[in-house]
């Protein structure tokens, strides 16, 4: 797994790369804590797009993460989360408390006319 | 049978992406759909990260087996740790009930819900074997809650 950030005025993207499971866990952990602290006025966009598999390892520092930043009035937010990833946030009702955007593929293309 | 495949390991976290794909690749000969393969793989990653995580908390000198079947009608997975075993298995099996406060207590219910049969059996100091299948559906006809 390996992440690049970028920082904007009010949010740090967060581009992260890999599988999100036990073995990535802790280092996208630290990593993540790590900007939330020294950018500690700033919301987090966690950017989902290279990311073709979670467990609940995954989730539980994507969640532990949106714990710490709500507590001090800040937010997160997903984006480009891909189907395989979203039947699993969904299943675990993180869909409804984290606000998620979809990638391009999982969008819905744009509607056909009718023959 | 279409095939079996026998896999054993080390209780280390880089082995739950390497079971995963294995039984994905596995999953792949048989008529499942890659949906279908996403979810057996979060299942898979779920019952080998629980062996690593609680079967053997942390020690990374325990045997974890992973045994898979592969026929007409679908998936066999039968996930095995020889760790500290499961006091109250109908509790562990609970949303939301985890041993480490840090985690969310879903491993269980994500085995349940992406697979069409979850068992667990487990002995305190013996260890613990959770057996999953699913079965190859025909556009949907099965909805993934049935058990
Ligand atoms: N192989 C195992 N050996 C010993 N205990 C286990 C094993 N698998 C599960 N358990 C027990 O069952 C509980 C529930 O497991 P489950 O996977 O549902 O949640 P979790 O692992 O605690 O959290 P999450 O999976 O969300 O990270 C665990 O907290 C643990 O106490
Ligand atoms: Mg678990």
């Amino acid at each position: 797994m390996t992440i690049i950030h970028s920082v904007h005025r009010q949010y740090v993207h967060v581009r992260i790369k890999g599988d999100l499971d036990l073995k990535t866990a802790e280092p996208l952990r630290d990593s993540l804590d790590q900007l939330i602290d020294r950018y500690g006025d700033k919301d987090l966009v966690l950017d989902l797009e290279d990311v073709p598999f979670i467990d609940s390892s995954g989730l539980g520092v994507v969640l532990g993460r949106y714990r710490r930043l709500t507590q001090q009035n800040r937010s997160l937010r997903l984006e480009g989360v891909r189907p395989s990833v979203k039947v699993v946030l969904e299943l675990a009702g993180i869909d409804s408390i984290i606000s998620i955007g979809e990638s391009p593929e999982g969008r819905p293309t744009t509607p056909q006319p009718q023959a | 049978m279409l095939n079996r495949v026998q896999l054993r390991f080390l209780s280390l976290a880089d082995n739950v992406g390497l079971a995963r794909i294995a039984v994905a690749q596995l999953a792949g000969q048989a008529r499942f759909t890659l949906s279908d393969i996403e979810e057996i793989k979060v299942a898979v990653s779920e019952a080998v990260s629980n062996a690593v995580i609680h079967g053997y908390q942390g020690r990374a000198d325990g045997w974890i087996q992973v045994d898979v079947t592969l026929d007409e009608a679908g998936i066999e997975i039968l996930v095995e740790d020889w760790g500290v075993g499961i006091a109250d298995i109908q509790k562990a099996r609970e949303p939301g009930h985890s041993a480490d406060p840090e985690r969310m207590g879903l491993g269980f219910v994500f085995m349940e819900s992406f697979m069409h049969g979850l068992e667990v059996e487990s002995a305190l100091g013996e260890g613990t074997r959770v057996h999953m299948r699913r079965f190859v559906t025909w556009s949907g006809e099965l909805s993934r809650d049935v058990q």
